[in-house]
């Protein structure tokens, strides 16, 4: 971790909660441990990499249970007395923390099934691949409990650069071409970040989260423009993560560039993780600038979402890859809708509700719905008319990917679709937000244009098959590999027990979830 | 009796779930096809069955209680509970919802569109049972973010009915429809939110019981404006109409029965059980706004059909009973923005009337569309040497069935649709106190005058649909047809008369719109109670 957690005097030995940082540490060594294990599997027996990849991951969220109680912290600073300061860790295990992990983690274990058949396929490296797919998710897992600015950083850096090497690692033009759009863009946002980092620390002393948030209103007024300033550009590089408005636009040529489990991952793990991070240092840093960063970003809010349905309105069903270009626009969109419960918890609503509940709750709906249309972009893959006819040939996954879209879309019989946006309208209501409230409910009945007519598409008849030469099934196709299945089922299931039970995630909302 | 209730609506939803089951109809495409569409007919008649028996079980001395209740918690983290309840408004669309879905499974069974590109007869059944489950629970739901699910469930089924089984101009037509419709229910979500978090719940028995106490005069407008947005636009009200006449003329005959006889229904009902007494202090600002929206539905509605009617005009006739229904809906609206218990009661009774009449005469239509292939009155008139369609003479029954509805739908004493808009028009004779009775005696006026311009046009379908030459010849085309791509002749005799499955399916509503005419006091006697308490005992 960092070196800011020893203490100054005393003992420079901290006592480390093993278990507390078990989540990422499990899936770092596993990551470790899968890269040196190729050098000696003989080539046979390399598809178990992912299968031991995928048990690290399963491990790391079994390491969640014994935190249930979300109390844990450690290397905390030291009080002038001694004593641990249990309000200035760096590392906290609390309900959001737990909950995020828990989402990032498992969106790896889906995005991971999702992989198997990929890497196989493309004939990736299966060492690399795996190494790097979980050194990302090991990074994404211990962004959401970091509190200190320095860990922040680090733990946003190995949740990326890890990214940018597996969008690149299919070796054709097109992936290299991604890979190096993200790459540049993020870095460009990561350097503005910790330009912001430096200045909010030069006006505050320190980096921890709830230190900055209490130096803040006793800044010195010459130091209240930096520490603004700084405050603005660390933003930023978190918009970026999120792909916000205007951060978005390398979002649809890496997803269509990079392979569709990859494009998954970005899509739910990456941007989650950029949303805690955005999430952490604005309500629990920022806090005394609540009113001015609430309104940036329910003005950014807007702006995503309304750009991203736009942007995917205009996507044409027949151009390639249109599929996986419509779901990245369609992710730019949902981003959007997730912004909005944090810019009301900006406003501090009167409530006892802690409006960062609604983000949360919101991001694991999207992130197993999102997966699950993924995993059927996987199974069919290319342009969305090529879809025509699914339910006639796959009924099981046309009815799979129905369901997603209509999830994703907000409307029944997508039912846990409809009450994670209930949730974000009730934020953004409760704080009086009401005109992004409005803005949304626009934007929701535009989305649905599009998801509807992807939908439709299912259940048309197929074209007749034109030309011989034609890209049609070969007989291998119609079976699905198993853990792409796999994937498909958990994700399914998530989405039809949550539909009839949606309390088990909307539970997440009633509470604080801090402390 | 809450067992009862509970049943009824999972019934569809557990029979829609069914046909999804992979091979349980045979394998044979035609035979599952069949018994499909048998099985449909069954789940829609336990469904009509056990709706009954809730009717004999209701208590009619206590109408105005919910009665056969269940109240569970749901999602304790949005307040959302499983409050279920049937009182004296709700009881008789719940029976019109199961008896037109019966009607139009049992119609099914022998004329569901098919042909290249239609699905299977096993998605319809689905799509009908699902419909179904949504149009039944937002009639018996008592909390504010369920009914606001059940109004959404009904859109996915209607759309595809219309989009995949409908006729000319469908997908345009069905677009639209789902578009404007959740337009509406989006905003008015933000309407149920606005109410639920001001008044610290959202179960409509509290709210009602309530009356708006402790609800600013500012949220009660702004709560009304926002959830009357998506309950005009299904209804539909005047100008949120336009989605509905596409949508009827793309339907198919069931699509069009369900959509006029049930789920405009919907719209209005939300008004009565939610609005009307959750925010009492915003409706009697805004009812005189709501009632000239309904009076202006009226005559637009009216005078658009009397347009449609006028030879040459190419009118269709599917067209035209929806916008018929505009005019028909405004008269239930303009019951409700008199907010007295006789413009509601008309209001609750006009909306059954309408579903027993607009769902004959959509069964009536597509039966002639399904004879003729086509309901442009004038290529119909054309078809008899352009004097009328001559129906009497050609299928005697089937004409004067048309003549009955047609007569119905204008309002004739003694027919259905008589009394729930002469109890609007009574209702806004007397508008509740704080409303300017001058105002309103000039809509009661307009609203006579529409009704006046109703029976024109309805005369004038009749006239020319049902009257003229059986013996003449087919009229030579006034405009010389293209050769090729121009329609194909209809034919000008052979005509079928109504069918058994025709009659199976019609029979029950010509024989409630009699009874409901003749008797209304059994509809009335049901709903005042409820109204009553609905309005404070005003």
């Amino acid at each position: 971790m960092t070196a800011l957690a020893t203490p100054m005097a005393g003992s420079l030995i901290q006592s480390i909660d093993w278990q507390a940082v078990a989540p990422p540490l499990i899936t770092a060594v596993v990551a470790l441990g899968v890269l040196v294990a190729e050098l000696f599997l003989p080539t046979r027996h390399k598809p178990l990499l992912g299968w031991i990849s995928v048990a690290g991951l399963a491990l790391a969220l079994l390491s969640l249970v014994p935190l249930r109680d979300g109390t844990r912290a450690t290397f905390c600073l030291r009080t002038a007395t001694g004593a641990a300061d249990r309000t200035a860790c760096s590392y906290v295990a609390d309900h959001f923390t737990l909950v995020l992990q828990l989402l990032v983690l498992a969106g790896a274990l889906l995005a991971a099934l999702l992989s198997m058949h990929t890497v196989k396929d493309d004939s990736l490296p299966p060492g690399e691949y795996w190494f790097l797919l979980l050194s990302s998710a090991a990074g994404a897992a211990l962004l959401p409990a970091a509190r200190d600015l320095a860990t922040l950083v680090v733990a946003l850096e190995v949740a990326s650069l890890p990214a940018f090497a597996l969008v690149g690692l299919r070796r054709d033009g097109k992936g290299g071409e991604a890979a190096l759009k993200f790459f540049l863009s993020s870095v460009t946002a990561t350097a503005v970040m910790l330009l912001g980092v430096s200045f909010v620390y030069a006006a505050t002393g320190s980096l921890h989260l709830t230190r900055i948030a209490a130096a803040l209103p006793q800044a010195q007024t010459q130091l209240k423009t930096l520490a603004l300033v700084g405050a603005v550009l660390t933003l930023v590089g978190f918009a970026f993560k999120t792909a916000a408005v205007p951060f978005h636009f390398w979002v649809p040529d890496t997803y269509t560039g990079a392979p569709v489990a990859v494009a998954a991952y970005l899509s739910v793990v990456s941007k989650v993780a950029g949303l805690s991070g955005l999430a952490l240092v604005a309500v629990v840093g920022f806090h005394p600038y609540g009113r001015t960063w609430g309104l940036a970003l329910a003005v950014l809010a807007a702006l995503t979402m309304t750009l991203g349905n736009a942007a995917a309105l205009r996507q044409r069903s027949d151009t390639p890859h249109s599929a996986v270009r419509l779901l990245a626009w369609s992710s730019v969109a949902q981003a959007g809708y997730l912004l909005v419960p944090i810019a009301a918890a900006g406003y501090g609503s009167a409530t006892a509700r802690d409006p960062l509940g609604a983000t949360v709750a919101y991001a694991m709906i999207y992130g197993v719905v999102n997966l699950g249309a993924f995993a059927v972009v996987a199974l069919i893959a290319g342009r969305i008319d090529d879809y025509r006819g699914l339910f006639a040939a796959r009924p099981a996954a046309a009815l799979a990917m129905a369901f997603f879209l209509l999830c994703l879309a907000g409307l029944p019989p997508g039912v846990i679709g409809l009450f994670g946006k209930v949730v974000v309208f009730r934020a953004a209501v409760d704080s009086g937000l009401g005109w992004l409230a409005v803005i949304m409910a626009v934007n929701v009945v535009v989305a649905l244009y599009y998801y509807l007519g992807w939908t439709a598409k299912l259940f048309q008849p197929a074209p007749a098959p034109v030309a011989p030469g034609a890209p049609e099934a070969p007989g291998t196709a119609l079976r699905i590999p198993v853990p792409l299945t796999l994937c498909l089922g958990l994700a399914a299931v998530t989405g039809v027990v949550l539909s009839f039970a949606p309390e088990l995630v909307l539970q997440i909302t009633s509470g604080s979830l801090f402390g | 009796m809450n067992v009862i209730l509970i049943v009824l609506l999972l019934l569809p939803l557990v029979g829609a779930a069914v046909t999804l089951v992979p091979g349980l109809f045979g394998a044979d495409p035609a035979v599952a096809g069949r018994r499909a569409l048998r099985f449909g007919a069954a789940v829609t008649g336990a469904a009509l069955l056990a709706s009954v028996v809730l009717a004999v079980g209701f208590d009619r001395g206590h109408s105005a209680r919910m009665q056969a209740t269940t109240d569970l918690s749901w999602i304790p983290a949005l307040g959302v509970r499983f409050h279920l309840g049937v009182d004296g408004i709700s009881l008789p669309l719940l029976l019109l919802t199961t008896l037109l879905t019966f009607l139009c499974a049992v119609y099914s069974l022998r004329r569901l569109p098919d042909g290249p590109g239609t699905p299977s007869p096993r998605a319809y059944t689905g799509l009908l049972l699902l419909l179904e489950t949504g149009m039944l629970s937002t009639f018996a739901v008592l909390d504010l973010l369920l009914f606001f699910l059940a109004f959404e469930v009904v859109l996915i089924p209607m759309y595809f009915l219309i989009a995949r089984w409908g006729g000319e101009n469908r997908g345009p037509a069905a677009a639209r429809f789902i578009l404007y419709t959740l337009l509406g229910s989006a905003i008015m979500l933000l309407g149920f939110l606005l109410l639920g978090l001001h008044a610290g719940t959202f179960d409509m028995t509290a709210l009602a019981h309530r009356h708006g106490r402790g609800l600013s005069h500012t949220t009660q407008i702004l709560v009304i404006l926002s959830i009357g947005l998506g309950l005009a636009v299904k209804a539909p009200m005047w100008p949120f109409h336009s989605w509905l006449p596409d949508a009827h003329t793309a339907a198919p005959t069931t699509g069009s029965v369900l959509l006029a006889g049930v789920l405009l229904k919907m719209g209005t009902y939300g008004f009565v059980r939610v609005l009307l007494p959750s925010a009492p202090g915003g409706m009697a600002t805004l009812a005189p706004y709501l009632a000239a929206f309904a009076v202006v539905g009226i005559l637009y509605g009216s005078l658009a059909c009397l347009a449609l009617v006028r030879p040459g005009a190419k009118g269709d006739l599917k067209r035209l009973i929806a916008y018929s229904s505009v005019g028909h809906m405004g008269f239930v609206l303009l019951g409700i923005a008199t907010l007295t218990p006789t413009g509601v009661n008309g209001a609750l009774f006009a909306n059954i009337a309408h579903g027993l009449i607009t769902g004959l005469l959509f069964f009536l239509v597509g039966a002639l569309k399904d004879r003729y292939g086509s309901v442009d009155l004038d290529r119909l008139t054309a078809s008899a040497g352009g004097t009328g369609a001559a129906l009497y003479g050609r299928a005697p029954r089937l004409g004067g069935l048309l003549a009955f509805a047609a007569v119905a739908s204008l309002g004739l004493p003694g027919l259905a649709g008589f009394w729930g808009e002469l109890l609007a028009m009574f209702g806004s004779f007397h508008p509740a106190a704080g409303l300017s009775r001058s105002a309103y005696l000039v809509f009661m006026a307009l609203a006579g005058l529409g009704t006046l311009l109703t029976a024109g046009y309805l005369l004038g379908v009749v006239r020319r649909v049902c009257m003229g030459d059986p013996a003449a010849p087919a009229e030579p085309s006034a405009e010389p047809r293209p050769s090729s791509a121009g329609p194909a002749p209809l034919p000008s005799s052979g005509l079928l008369d109504v069918q058994a499955h025709e009659a199976a399916a019609w029979t029950p509503l010509v024989v409630l719109t009699l009874v409901a005419g003749l008797w209304p006091a059994v509809l009335l006697g049901l709903s005042n109670p409820a109204v009553k308490a609905l309005l404070g005992g005003s």
